[in-house]
C-alpha cells in the first residue's frame, strides 16, 4: 500500500519535472528541475532496495553533474533566448513516444518468453551496499577499471578543453617569461579594449 | 495494489519519451545536454527494477556503469561546448553548420 503511494508520487514528480526540464525557455528553471528530479529518482532506487545506487544518484547526480552544468552554465549567455522554431511539435511529441516504445520493444522482446536465470542473486543476508562490493570487485573488476581509466581520460579531456592557456607551462618558465607572457596578456586586453 | 515490473518499465518508457522529445525539441546545445541526461536516468530506473524484481545484481552493475559513463560525457561535452562558445559565441543547434549539410 505504502509502496503504491509513494511510487504514484514520485512517478507524478518526476514527470512533472522533468517535462518542466523539457519545456521551459529558462535555462536556470530547466537546471533546478533537472536537479530536483534527480533527487526524486533516487527515492525510486531506495524503494527497489537498491540503497548504495540511491546514494551514488544523489551524489554523483545532484552533486557532481548539476554542479557541472551550473559551472558550464556561468560561461554562457543564459538570459539571451536561443531561437527555437517549432516547426512542428505534435510530430515530434508523437515521434518520441514512439520511438521510446520501439526501444522497449526490442530490449524486452528476446527475454519476454525465455525464464531468465539470475547470474548473481540477490542476497539478503549482507547488505546492499556490501554485496554490490563483493559482485563488483569479483565479476566485474575489469570493466570498474575500465570505468575508471574512462573518468580520468575525461578529466583530463575536461581540463585541456575548458582551461585556458595550457600550451605555457608555469612551473617549467623562468622568471622573465612568466613576467614577459603577463606583460603582452596585459597589452593584448589593452589592444582589445581599444579595439 | 501491489507495484508490479510492468509500473516501473511503463514509467521508464514514459521517461525516455520525455527525453527524446527534449532531444528533438531542443536547438539550445546545453538543453540538449539535459535531455541526454534525462534519457540515462530513465533507463537507469528500468536497470534497478530489473534487478530488484528478478532477483539479480547485474541490473544494478550497469546503472552503475551508465553513471560513470554520464559523468564522464558531461565533463566532455560541457568541455568542447566551452571551446566552441569561446569560438563563436553561439550554442545554437542551427548555426553549427560549418559542414554544410
Amino acid at each position: 500500500m505504502f509502496e503504491a503511494i509513494a511510487f504514484y508520487l514520485f512517478a507524478t514528480l518526476i514527470t512533472v519535472m522533468f517535462t518542466i526540464t523539457v519545456m521551459t525557455s529558462q535555462a536556470l528553471y530547466a537546471l533546478t528541475a533537472m536537479a530536483a528530479g534527480m533527487i526524486f529518482i533516487s527515492a525510486f532506487f531506495f524503494i527497489l532496495g537498491a540503497d548504495f545506487l540511491g546514494a551514488i544518484q544523489i551524489i554523483v547526480y545532484t552533486g557532481a553533474v548539476m554542479a557541472i552544468y551550473a559551472f558550464g552554465m556561468m560561461f554562457f549567455d543564459t538570459t539571451r533566448n536561443v531561437i527555437e522554431k517549432r516547426s512542428n511539435p505534435r510530430f515530434v511529441i508523437v515521434l518520441g513516444a514512439f520511438a521510446a516504445v520501439l526501444v522497449v520493444f526490442i530490449v524486452l522482446a528476446p527475454i519476454v518468453t525465455t525464464n531468465l536465470e539470475a547470474h548473481y542473486p540477490i542476497d539478503l543476508a549482507v547488505g546492499n551496499t556490501q554485496a554490490i562490493g563483493m559482485v563488483l570487485f569479483t565479476k566485474y573488476l575489469v570493466p570498474f577499471e575500465l570505468a575508471a581509466i574512462m573518468l580520468l581520460v575525461a578529466m583530463i579531456a575536461g581540463i585541456v578543453l575548458a582551461g585556458k592557456k595550457m600550451d605555457k607551462s608555469l612551473t617549467l618558465m623562468a622568471e622573465e617569461e612568466i613576467a614577459l607572457m603577463h606583460a603582452s596578456s596585459v597589452s593584448e586586453t589593452l589592444e582589445e579594449g581599444a579595439h | 495494489m501491489e507495484i508490479t515490473l510492468t509500473h516501473y518499465l511503463v514509467l521508464s518508457t514514459l521517461l525516455f519519451a520525455i527525453g527524446l522529445i527534449g532531444v528533438m525539441r531542443r536547438k539550445n546545445l546545453l538543453m540538449l545536454f539535459f535531455s541526454t541526461e534525462i534519457l540515462l536516468n530513465a533507463v537507469n530506473i528500468g536497470m534497478a527494477a530489473i534487478s530488484h524484481y528478478r532477483g539479480d545484481y547485474t541490473g544494478q552493475m550497469f546503472a552503475f556503469f551508465i553513471i560513470a559513463i554520464a559523468a564522464s560525457e558531461v565533463a566532455v561535452g560541457l568541455g568542447l561546448l566551452i571551446v566552441w562558445y569561446k569560438r563563436t559565441g553561439k550554442i545554437d543547434l542551427d548555426q553549427m553548420t560549418s559542414m554544410r549539410g
